[in-house]
């Protein structure tokens, strides 16, 4: 008899069951939904620009909202340039911080250095910019452009590179902000794939009499090259997709006058920031959602093929233990 | 026996492999030096130019015009209503969907795709959530409004609690389930007052992480809730955040304005890392 009370929610638990499960699935479908909704509505929205231009808009470098024309090559050509700074910086400082973290740190330091940097990663991105503007910027003139000026001015090419007024603002400053944002990212995930390498693998090259750095180089990146190449990955998805921190230091430009990098210049998030709440209804509009397809589709490819390499490596680390 | 050329060779041959090594590791450390340089630059000029900006009329008086004395008021009421709702919209769904993907179903084609998917929207640009939700929300109403503001966030949401929740599930050992299996509790009892039970810290964590995030986010907000110089409740209408209110201040040429905008910076900050250092101490003492 005592049994009887704790039978009966046992019989309620089919249909409970049931729609919980339901509940949970249809959650998860809703997740997928969200990306065709994303690209669906993205698609609707610019068809007037795609219908009217085509493939052609992502060549032409006129953006005259007054004539009505629209072309998106000078806001992705801005876009790829910070990225390219961004990343010829951070990935040999991450690579370096993370080294520091895995090989050379005294295992008392690892972790409050290890939060410090992940700290990093957490503060917002409106942050970086304002302090890139006002802070970071003036500096960034004074001492790193004028004097790359003074030493480049007669150069052919590297003279073109860094001409243009000094003043903080632009593809250069830009590109620098992204990259001290990029940095944890980076270097969290290559801290993490080094510490996948077994390490009996690399005890026993040290026990061969190898240094550190032989180690580092020809058993630990050999051995985790595909995710190190992920999360550099990861850290381009991250700085192309960035708005704010570029948009307060790129200079909102959209005239492609030279090939300085110290010239200001836009970006696809930075021109949708400062753009899009004016534009009207129409064929501007049009143009700016054809430019955030565009972002979605790079970011798209970017982060789908940083996936697969993550998650190559952790096959390879499957088969090998 | 070696000869002394060969010793020679030897020695020189280490001395080159130790100043490699000597080489890349004062490379190694000064990145490491690099890294926290920039973490302790941006930390001391937020505090020092942000408690310089703030007053107590910072957390009392609304937004003022330029060249007039005000405070942030309506924008940090607006920020903490939206971030609220928006974790109070997603938590549920995402959690919902992590428990989908952790007990009913590991391996199967729509958990894989759905992994996938969400991995993709953990990372995707911001901006382009904004403009999504401009387009379904926005545009078919002719206004901007909180409401829309509050949806762009719990879409960022979304994907970084299915991510926390399903990770979290999956480290409950299986033994605690069959147990109370055993006892005959149904799967939906199991699941909420065992897993979820277990894995409560790390949850929590993720939905902490989650509106550290969110916080901080400004460009989904630029087109969905717009801004608004004044207080309101009303989720209809325009409604003003901090993160816009500070690229709108910090644009300006007004040093009132700036000052504000360095205020509201700090207090952002001051929130996020204190949200991410208490998610990190949350997941701690449970190891």
């Amino acid at each position: 008899m005592t049994l009887t009370p704790s039978i009966k929610p046992a019989r309620s638990g089919p249909m409970a069951d049931k729609i919980f499960g339901w509940a949970a699935k249809s959650c998860a479908i809703l997740t997928l939904g969200l990306l065709v909704a994303i690209l669906t509505s993205l698609t609707i929205s610019a068809w007037p620009a795609i219908d009217k231009y085509g493939l052609s808009f992502l060549t032409n470098s006129v953006w005259d909202p007054v004539q009505e024309e629209f072309g998106g090559f000078v806001m992705i050509y801005g876009t790829i340039a910070t990225s390219v700074i961004a990343l010829l910086i951070a990935v040999p400082v991450s690579f370096g911080i993370a080294l520091f973290l895995t090989e050379l740190s005294p295992s008392w330091l690892k972790r409050p250095l290890g939060t410090a940097i992940e700290l990093l990663a957490a503060v917002p991105s409106i942050v970086y910019g304002m302090w890139g503007l006002l802070v970071f910027g003036p500096v960034l003139a004074e001492y790193v452009q004028t004097p790359l000026q003074n030493a480049f001015s007669g150069t052919p090419y590297l003279g073109a590179l860094v001409s243009g007024p000094p003043v903080g603002i632009g593809l250069f400053s830009a590109g620098v902000i992204l990259a001290i944002m990029i940095i944890p990212f980076i270097a969290a995930v290559m801290r993490d794939v080094f510490e996948v390498t077994p390490a009996l693998l690399k005890e026993s090259a040290y026990g061969l009499g190898a240094t550190t750095w032989e180690v580092v180089s020809t058993v630990v990146l050999p051995y985790t090259k595909t995710g190190v190449i992920g999360g550099i990955m990861l850290g381009l998805g991250r700085a192309i997709g960035e708005t704010m921190a570029v948009t307060f230091v790129i200079g909102n430009f959209n005239q492609l006058d030279s090939l300085s990098l110290f010239q200001a210049a836009n970006s696809i998030t930075s021109a949708l920031a400062n753009e899009f709440a004016e534009a009207g209804e129409g064929l501007h509009q049009a143009a700016l959602m054809y430019l955030g397809l565009v972002l979605f589709f790079i970011t798209f490819v970017i982060l789908s093929l940083s996936k697969l390499l993550l998650s190559q490596l952790r096959k390879a680390e499957g088969a090998k233990t | 026996m070696i000869s002394i050329e060969q010793k020679k060779a030897r020695a020189s041959k280490f001395a080159t492999r130790n100043r490699v090594n000597s080489l890349a590791t004062v490379l190694a450390l000064s990145a490491m030096a690099f890294g926290l340089f920039w973490l302790f630059w941006i930390l001391i000029e937020t505090v020092r130019l942000g408690i310089g900006g703030l007053s107590f009329a910072t957390l009392t008086q609304m937004t003022p015009p330029p060249n007039e004395e005000g405070g942030l008021a309506n924008a940090i009421y607006g920020s903490l209503l939206m971030v609220g709702l928006a974790t109070l919209v997603g938590t549920p769904i995402g959690v919902m969907a992590g428990i989908y993907l952790a007990e009913f179903d590991r391996t199967g084609w729509l958990a894989n795709v759905t992994r996938f998917v969400n991995d993709i929207l953990l990372s995707a640009p911001s901006i382009v959530i904004g403009l999504f939700v401009y387009a379904v929300a926005v545009s078919p109403f002719h206004t901007f409004s909180a409401a829309a503001g509050v949806l762009a966030l719990a879409l960022i949401v979304i994907p970084v609690v299915i991510r926390t929740t399903e990770n979290m599930l999956q480290l409950v050992p299986a033994g605690l389930r069959e147990a109370a299996y055993a006892l005959g509790a149904p799967k939906w009892k199991v699941i909420i007052s065992i897993t979820l039970k277990a894995a409560r810290a790390g949850v929590i964590t993720g939905v902490l992480l989650s509106v550290a995030r969110i916080a901080g986010e400004t460009a989904p907000l630029l087109f969905t809730a717009l801004s608004n110089q004044f207080w309101t409740s009303s989720l209809g209408q325009p409604m003003a955040s901090l993160p816009v209110t500070i690229f709108k201040f910090a644009m300006s040429p007004y040093e009132n304005w700036q000052k504000l905008a360095w205020a509201g910076v700090f207090l952002i900050t001051l929130a996020v890392l204190a949200l991410n250092i208490a998610a990190r101490v949350l997941t701690r003492s449970k190891n």
